[in-house]
């Protein structure tokens, strides 16, 4: 659009600067009132200086064991998550308006997996299709018809969200099922309180300490109820392999919980324990950080060791609760996803205060053949992949990856979903020879039970590679400390 | 607490200790090479600290012969000897991993860091002279992760699981130390008492970081008789049987409380700690060193698997 857009043309200027929407600095290059200190900050820091704390940081992060294990990756198996020393500042309106756009979704989500799971008026209603549910491999008929405590499905949701403007925000993706990377937010901060005291003096800077404890809140008050009285939670981590065992090992810590693994429970008279030195114990609610498919051999795959033989019945019974509850993956479905703006005013009778990123179904032709005529310009995912594997960014790819990606797609066109490649906000990130812009989206974190509680700022990541728009972990991107101002 | 809790706590103390102690054998061994031959040959010695070391027979179903390079390796490095200190400390690692939320912060730095930084190790640079430091660091990163342990963790019962597995393993070392070497320390040798004799009887010594207290403790040369006395009866020589004993019996008394009636295993402890109290080197003698120290092994074994059974570590 742009090019051909004849004022541009005529005044024959050099081609625009790529639109990118800049967390600090204005397009005239000013700061931005929100980051004048850490600009002033930055300017203040030597080369040597950033070096050191770099080295510093990640001295800290290894001796601390927080790795996270890349797929495929036998070489070095447990890899430092890159850190980036300079902190991502967003102002207190704009966070007020984020927690009230993520607390209307998160809340519609959950009447939503609700009604699903029960009378479906959202269907009957015709707003959104049968098909789309009932022949969609994350909608678990076992959970048709159960309440579960507090009819909360999903209480730890990782909201993903972008900017590309100064008041546009996108959610890309809303992590229902196991979210992962709360942890990631916490070390950070703590590493950045260690480094960089002197600029907390300098701000006031909303805590995020809280959020073991707030987890473990929100965990208690949806115990099930057989459970008469206070009830014991415990974390399910399929083992030390899982790329995400630092983290479940952290947050069974904080909350001072037994980390668990499917060996160490058993069911018995209508209970779930777990083996201790002194025989057993019995567990309440149970953090899993499995997926549903995995938590009971019984119920769902039957060769999985990972998890508990009867476990999904006995939920059922009510003789424990398994956070998430299973069957959350239908809510936060790519597919399911372009259909969320209706969701949440079907069940909240408002309008959406977050906007969803627009979305090409490939399952409906029009939508496909839409996509395989731009696959240039547009971002193509899997729908039910995750973690950045399996997906195309269209215009950083080859013309054979584009070609090997259309057979993908025409093979099995409802596998797949499409989004124009988002302009993604920069952040300043320390990169070696001074600091650069690099493209951010950010996770806040979601807490779900008795009440909703949402931690201040959440989990940013970074792509730290020059131009690159992948931030995910496991293609090489970073994460920094993420600061909510308070007025 | 998690039966597969208990039982990563045990393995990762015994593992450790096990590191630490092939540390200060392999040093040993490298002391013994830079000596004199005085008639029985060094290659002699490398078999002996194989056999202390609980490997020989994996040694011989990889190597020929005995190099002291390839003993060195061996012993340090190779991933295929489980019981290299590469091998245990890895180990111990994994174990700690499983059970980061039963360590303090402190512990898992300790051991988080060695094993980085052994990592990163490379055997081709330990030549010429490099290798007594190495050992020293490994002895060091051991003392300090037992250190951090004693100044940081609560004393609940991963303590003593964690104190279990650095006893049982220690009790284990030094029996076998002792057995290797059991024929210069009967009595029938202190008459003849050679330099070759003596030489080994300070070896013994240094492989339990003792040869300086028994000075202390004896006020005399060394003689082998005191030399079995101070590795097995005395209480305050920190590496004897009777002194492991002693700190076995504690946790297990302390784990025995928690359930609330005594337990095989603190019953069988109980049982060695007596006779160890009682004990006199002359009946020992006697009834012959060799077999009161296989004996001894095959009660310690029973100990670590009564406790296994006792609380619940196989799941």
């Amino acid at each position: 659009m742009m090019k051909t857009q004849a004022g541009a043309a005529k005044t024959g200027s050099k081609s625009p600067a790529p639109a990118f929407f800049d967390e600090m600095r204005s397009a005239d290059g000013s700061v931005r009132p929100a980051y004048q200190k850490i600009a002033d900050w930055m300017a203040q820091q030597t080369r040597g200086v950033m070096a050191r704390k770099q080295e510093e940081a990640d001295a800290i992060f290894r001796r601390l064991g927080i790795t996270f294990a890349v797929y495929g990756d036998t070489a070095s198996n447990e890899r430092l998550i890159p850190f980036d020393l300079i902190p991502r500042v967003i102002a207190a309106q704009e966070w007020r308006f984020l927690e009230r756009g993520i607390e209307q979704r998160v809340r519609a989500l959950n009447l939503f997996l609700y009604d699903i799971y029960h009378r479906q008026e959202i269907i009957r209603a015709g707003r959104v299709p049968a098909d789309l549910i009932i022949g969609n491999e994350a909608f678990l008929p076992q959970m048709m018809g159960f309440d579960p405590p507090g009819k909360v499905y999903s209480h730890i949701v990782g909201t993903d969200i972008v900017r590309t403007g100064e008041n546009a925000f996108f959610v890309l993706e809303d992590n229902l099922r196991t979210p992962s990377g709360v942890s990631y937010m916490l070390e950070d901060r703590e590493a950045m309180m260690h480094l960089f005291p002197e600029l907390f003096a300098a701000h006031r800077v909303a805590p995020v300490e809280r959020y073991p404890e707030m987890l473990r809140q929100t965990l208690e008050s949806v115990a099930p109820p057989a459970c008469k009285s206070d009830p014991t939670l415990a974390v399910l981590t399929p083992g030390i392999f899982n790329s995400a065992y630092f983290e479940h090992s952290f947050l069974a810590d904080q909350m001072g919980v037994e980390l668990v693994q499917g060996s160490d429970l058993f069911i018995e008279d209508g209970a779930l324990y777990m083996r201790t030195v002194t025989g057993k114990e019995r567990i309440d609610v149970l953090y899993r950080r499995v997926d549903d498919n995995y938590l009971d051999p019984l119920a769902f795959q039957p060769d999985s060791t990972l998890g508990v033989p009867g476990l999904f019945d006995l939920y059922r019974a009510g003789g424990v609760t398994i956070v998430n509850a299973p069957g959350t993956g239908i809510a936060d479905d790519k597919a399911v996803y372009a259909y969320v703006p209706d969701i949440i005013e079907f069940y909240t009778g408002e309008k959406p205060i977050l906007s969803n990123v627009p979305t090409y179904r490939c399952s409906i032709p029009d939508e496909c053949g839409y996509v395989l005529g731009h696959l240039g310009e547009l971002v193509v995912k899997e729908v039910h992949g995750s973690g950045g594997y399996g997906m195309l960014i269209g215009p950083h790819s080859t013309k054979a990856q584009l070609k090997a990606f259309e057979q993908k797609i025409k093979a099995n066109p409802s596998n797949y979903i499409a989004q124009p490649t988002l302009s993604l906000s920069t952040c300043p990130s320390n990169v070696g020879a001074g600091s650069a812009p690099r493209h951010v989206d950010l996770r806040p974190f979601v807490l779900v039970g008795d009440k909703i509680r949402i931690t201040p700022g959440g989990l940013t990541r970074v792509a730290l590679q020059k131009g690159s728009l992948v931030v995910n972990s496991s293609q090489g991107g970073g994460t920094k400390d993420t600061w909510v101002l308070e007025d | 607490m998690l039966g597969r809790t208990a039982a990563s706590l045990f393995w990762m103390s015994r593992y450790i200790e096990r590191a630490e102690n092939i540390a200060r054998l392999a040093e040993v061994g490298y002391r013994i090479s830079l000596t004199p031959d005085i008639g029985i040959g060094h290659r002699e010695d490398w078999k002996s600290t194989l056999i202390a070391a609980g490997c020989y027979e994996d040694y011989l179903a990889r190597h020929t012969e005995i190099k002291p390079e390839k003993v060195k390796h061996f012993l340090l490095f190779d991933r295929d000897n489980p019981s290299s200190v590469r091998s245990c400390l890895e180990t111990a690692r994994n174990n700690a991993r499983a059970v980061r939320t039963a360590l303090t912060r402190e512990m898992w730095e300790a051991l988080n860091s060695t094993y980085i930084d052994f990592a990163s190790v490379k055997p081709a640079d330990l030549g010429s002279g490099k290798l007594p430091e190495f050992l020293d660091w490994v002895r060091q990163r051991s003392a300090l992760f037992r250190g951090s342990m004693l100044g940081t963790l609560l004393r609940d019962e991963g303590f003593h699981f964690s104190q279990l597995g650095a006893f049982i393993e220690r009790a284990d070392n030094t029996a076998r130390i002792l057995d290797v070497k059991y024929y210069v320390l009967l009595p029938t040798n202190e008459t003849v008492g050679s330099d070759i004799d003596a030489f080994q009887w300070e070896t013994i010594l240094r492989s339990v970081s003792a040869h300086r207290s028994y000075r202390h403790v004896y006020k005399d040369r060394y003689r082998p008789w005191n030399v079995a006395e101070f590795l097995i009866l005395r209480p305050e020589m920190p590496r004897s049987f009777c002194f492991c004993y002693g700190w076995i019996e504690r946790s297990l008394e302390g784990l025995s409380d928690m359930i609330g009636k005594p337990m095989p295993s603190l019953l069988e402890a109980r049982g060695i700690l007596q006779d160890l109290k009682n004990g006199h080197m002359d009946a020992i003698f006697q009834s012959g060193l060799h077999e009161f120290l296989i004996e001894f092994l095959k009660r310690n074994n029973t100990v670590s698997a009564h406790i296994a059974d006792d609380y619940h570590f196989l799941s």
